[in-house]
């Protein structure tokens, strides 16, 4: 690999990877990605984190204390051997009730993401493919979805629906405020999903494919989606960690999930009135989400680096 | 360059039309309505519901008044209806203001295309004139934290560009990865416990610095206790955008310091520091010019966190206690304006573009 390269890499990623020259010539892709990821010390280390941190949170079932009955005898105790991270106003083990927020933001962070694939995959996909007055009308409103002050829209529709019934979006559960933040945040794919389509639907082999009379939806489907997949698994990490971050202020504004169901971000709200004399309540559930955001962009940005689309042609010797 | 600004102003109105449209109707999906956060009691008498509800024309459908309709008035179909009185006004026609079915005088309003966002349902004065009341503070408050993350962020960002893999540069690049991740909220509250609740000035015994508000209350002007009041506001907002800024300039940086002119520069016997800062940073802060132009938007809107925490009377706090009192006029008021600064901002930023990097073409 030139030095140039290695520059490359660097400036990128602000860090030099351990890239390895002496590469059989036969190693599949999923194994390249595999040890490009595995050589990206920061990648490994979140990997690490958000593994200990998952494990702890599919475990706190175990736990002894019930995350919302309050046992007001045990309030406001000081982090100690029993209650680790101490206990609430209600008496209720914060350790407990973290891990259980845990549950909460990571569920919102991965059904965003989810929300955000089904409606920006197909509209970059389809602007992207077909071009012209399709591609057109569909950046239009993807510009003008981002010209919404996201955060500001964010508190208004999730302050409308606070007070809202309705069969399935019921006063902030975590459905709601996930389909909240998701649409507001398919933007970003959308027009990822587009570039790649734009460059992709240019190459030979789709026009091949297009030779042989594939349909458009097998070609979009079959040959240029998985040519696009890189991209868009970077961008998808990304966002877990984004939208954690999100539902987190929104709890935190008041305007999330409610009480009594924790929440990284209304536990954090809670803990402001106690914050001079208890300060605890503030510090964990803060701590957890700064790790996991900080456990995810490091994933994100190990997998950008191991799924380079370019790097690994460039390897194989493709380009 | 002239006729990209007019086809991008001119694409502008269509959006913002539509952008006015859709949050209009987010903001009147609301069960309840406004009343319900109107009055100080939530119970008030129906008739005086009524009339308030005629007062602020809220007794009018949202977009389409298909009463005028039935009674062949194309015109009022469109003209009476509360969107239509928000953006074009009623002054021009005669409006039912007692509710006795006789439409008798002109209507007061006069639509935001003439500057009139209507009047807050709190304090009843002009929406715009509460915007006017609380922009200042939010501008200096944002003002301020730019200059200091410039300050921080383009030294940082050169030199941890030019000894790359050195400690410096290791330590810095690990800080940005932190910056980026710690949610701002947090760090707010962790700033209040450190310097307000556990460090004590040792001259004085009071907290080492103020927990809000812009000055203290009672005292007559003093630069310091500004500057004090200024400090953990401007640090919890400045740590996301310095380490995001920094790391940005960082790769653009390492981009441009490999080039040929970088080297002509050297090998003409050019300082260092003129190379770097003079030739080198030049080229690497365009791709961050764009970057900030698209941050622009934050010095209208303000940071939402950092106000509330410290109580800073500015923009955010009051589009967040206006979404709280569901003071519509308010609400409507700093979307749009936000909405309409956005893409300006955006346009600004591909002009900008063009500006300092005369190999962009304009078509």
């Amino acid at each position: 690999m030139s030095n140039r390269q290695t520059l490359e890499n660097t400036a990128e990623h602000g860090f030099a990877l351990e890239t390895d020259d002496r590469m059989p010539a036969h190693e599949g892709m999923t194994r390249m990605i595999w040890r490009r990821f595995r050589h990206h010390p920061g990648a490994v280390a979140g990997s690490v984190v958000l593994g200990l941190l998952v494990l702890s949170i599919a475990l706190v079932s175990f736990s002894p204390y019930d995350p919302e009955a309050s046992d007001v005898p045990s309030r406001l105790q000081s982090p100690s051997l029993e209650h680790p991270f101490g206990t609430d106003p209600l008496g209720r083990d914060l350790l407990t009730r973290v891990l259980y927020g845990g549950r909460i933001s990571l569920a919102v962070g991965l059904m965003v993401v989810a929300i955000t694939l089904v409606i920006g995959v197909p509209v970059g996909a389809v602007a992207g493919y077909f071009g012209g007055w399709v591609d057109n009308i569909l950046m239009r409103i993807t510009d003008a979805a981002l010209s919404l002050p996201a955060l500001l829209v964010l508190i208004l529709l999730s302050a409308i629906l606070r007070e809202t019934e309705l069969p399935l979006v019921q006063r902030n559960s975590v459905l709601t405020i996930a389909l909240v933040i998701g649409l507001l945040s398919w933007m970003t794919v959308a027009r990822l999903v587009r570039a790649a389509f734009l460059t992709i639907r240019e190459k030979e082999f789709v026009i091949a494919a297009y030779c042989i009379g594939a349909s458009n939806l097998r070609i979009m489907v079959r040959h240029i989606l998985p040519n696009a997949v890189g991209p868009i698994i970077v961008e998808s990490t990304l966002e877990v960690a984004w939208a954690i971050m999100e539902e987190s202020g929104l709890s935190f504004l008041g305007f999330g999930i409610q009480p009594p169901t924790p929440s990284w971000g209304n536990l954090l709200s809670n803990a402001q009135a106690h914050l001079t004399k208890h300060p605890w309540l503030a510090i964990f559930p803060g701590l957890m989400i700064f790790l996991a955001i900080i456990a995810i962009n490091y994933i994100g940005d190990g997998l950008r680096d191991a799924l380079d689309p370019f790097k690994v042609l460039k390897q194989v010797g493709e380009v | 360059m002239g006729r990209y600004i007019a086809r991008r102003l001119l694409q502008a109105i269509p959006m913002l039309f539509l952008i006015s449209i859709v949050l209009f109707a987010l903001i009147n999906l609301a069960p309840g309505g406004p009343l319900a956060g109107h009055s100080r009691s939530r119970h008030i008498r129906p008739e005086r519901a009524e009339m308030l509800k005629r007062q602020f024309g809220l007794d009018q459908p949202y977009f389409l008044n298909w009463s005028e309709l039935t009674r062949l008035k194309p015109i009022g179909f469109l003209t009476r209806t509360q969107y239509s009185v928000w953006l074009i006004g009623n002054d021009w026609m005669k409006v039912d203001a007692d509710g006795d079915g006789i439409r008798e005088e002109h209507g007061e309003r006069w639509g935001i295309l003439r500057g009139d966002f209507g009047f807050s349902f709190q304090t009843r004065q002009p929406a715009l004139e509460r915007i006017v009341e609380h922009l200042p503070n939010t501008v200096y408050l944002m003002g301020v934290t730019l200059i200091v993350v410039a300050i921080i962020a383009i030294p940082v960002g050169v030199i941890s560009a030019v000894k790359q893999y050195s400690v410096f540069d290791i330590i810095v690049t690990t800080l940005s990865f932190m910056g980026q991740a710690i949610p701002e909220f947090w760090l707010g509250l962790i700033l209040i416990l450190v310097f307000y609740a556990w460090l004590d000035n040792p001259f004085t015994g009071e907290p080492l610095l103020p927990s809000g508000g812009m000055s203290t209350l009672g005292i007559e002007f003093s630069l310091w206790d500004w500057i004090k009041h200024l400090i953990l506001p401007v640090a919890m907002g400045a740590v996301g955008w310095v380490a995001w800024y920094s790391r940005f300039l960082r790769s653009g940086m390492l981009d441009v310091l490999h080039m040929d002119y970088i080297r002509t520069a050297r090998a003409k016997g050019l300082r260092e520091r003129v190379v770097l800062y003079r030739h080198a940073l030049k080229n690497a802060i365009i791709p961050l010019l764009t970057i900030f132009a698209l941050d622009l938007p934050y010095i209208f809107a303000g940071s939402l966190y950092v106000e509330l925490l410290f109580s800073w009377p500015g923009m955010g706090r009051l589009y967040y206690q206006a979404a709280v009192k569901r003071d519509y006029p308010v609400l409507m008021a700093v979307l749009t304006i936000g909405a309409g600064i956005m893409i300006f901002s955006n346009l600004l930023a591909d002009i900008a573009y063009g500006l300092v990097d005369p190999r962009v073409r304009y078509d």
